[in-house]
């Protein structure tokens, strides 16, 4: 990946795919380290599963042989000196914890959220997704469930909408992050 | 910073064209490829420009989906277009040009863009 946006994208996927009908997709910044975390309420894994799931040859899938999405995160955060994390029940939810040092040569560019977070809402219209980038005192937040209130039976992926969505949040990072 | 409340007017607007769109099931889907294979490959921004291009068309009866990984990494990005009552077309390798010339020619004018079929690609 050339963004770990797109990481963010790939597997918030598979929170879509388990069902989750509340994903929470957290990006965090420390001084230079940045964590990510996607909490979702989906299907879970059963510990065999976890057990294999950074195996780039495991997969439950169908339509090919290697499942790359959390071999390729892991391999990134720990390139970089950061450190990789999955917890999963079945029943209730699997949680995915990534951290880099944003300082090392290795490290991608976070790269573009507001983009990002559109189209994991296409993808999902009917989920609900709380997107919050934290960076100190600083903090921009999107919860679906405040849109769909005010939408009133009108679809997320409505095209109108995931612009909106798009636009919406980058006033809010020009607004609290500045350039 | 622009407010929530700004989504009561698409909500009014979108009112009336979610109700044609509910009822034309035999609309065109244009279907993006958005597993791993295709998001490592560049289609987010390939999706988005076929967003912006139906939200800018102002065209009802066509939708843009995501779907997941069809088994040809290779070609990806990947975009399926579905008319009904017509063969499936399948593009290879696409960037957000390709999308809006996709779009204008095929969607818009009813011409497939040959050149960048999987057809063209094996050839």
């Amino acid at each position: 990946m050339k963004q770990l946006s797109e990481n963010i994208l790939d597997i918030t996927m598979n929170s879509v795919r388990a069902g989750s009908p509340l994903t929470d997709i957290t990006v965090k910044e420390e001084g230079s380290m940045l964590t990510l975390v996607i909490n979702d309420r989906g299907c879970g894994m059963t510990p065999e599963q976890v057990a294999n799931v950074t195996d780039p040859f495991f997969t439950t899938r169908t339509t090919r042989k290697v499942g790359l999405g959390l071999p390729f995160l892991k391999m990134e955060a720990e390139l970089t000196g950061g450190s990789f994390s999955i917890e999963s029940t079945v029943g209730v939810g699997t949680c995915v914890t990534a951290s880099f040092d944003m300082s090392h040569i290795d490290s991608i560019p976070l790269g573009d959220m507001p983009e990002t977070v559109m189209t994991i809402v296409g993808a999902a219209p009917d989920k609900d997704i709380v997107f919050t980038h934290v960076s100190g005192e600083k903090e921009v937040v999107l919860d679906t469930r405040d849109i769909r209130a005010q939408l009133d039976g009108v679809p997320l992926d409505t095209p109108e909408v995931l612009l909106w969505i798009r636009d919406y949040l980058e006033s809010c990072y020009a607004e609290v992050f500045g350039n | 910073m622009k407010s929530l409340a700004e989504l009561s007017a698409i909500r009014d607007k979108m009112k009336n064209q979610v109700a044609s769109r509910a009822n034309d099931l035999d609309g065109t889907k244009i279907i993006v490829g958005m597993a791993t294979c295709g998001i490592a490959a560049g289609a987010r921004p390939v999706l988005n420009a076929f967003v912006e291009a139906v939200a800018g068309s102002g065209i009802e009866n066509v939708t843009v989906a995501q779907t997941g990984c069809i088994g040809i990494c290779q070609y990806e990005p990947v975009v399926e277009v579905v008319e009904p009552g017509k063969d499936k077309v399948t593009y290879v390798k696409m960037t957000a040009e390709k999308a809006q010339r996709v779009f204008d020619e095929h969607i818009k004018g009813g011409k497939p863009v040959t050149e960048f079929t999987i057809g063209s690609a094996q050839k």
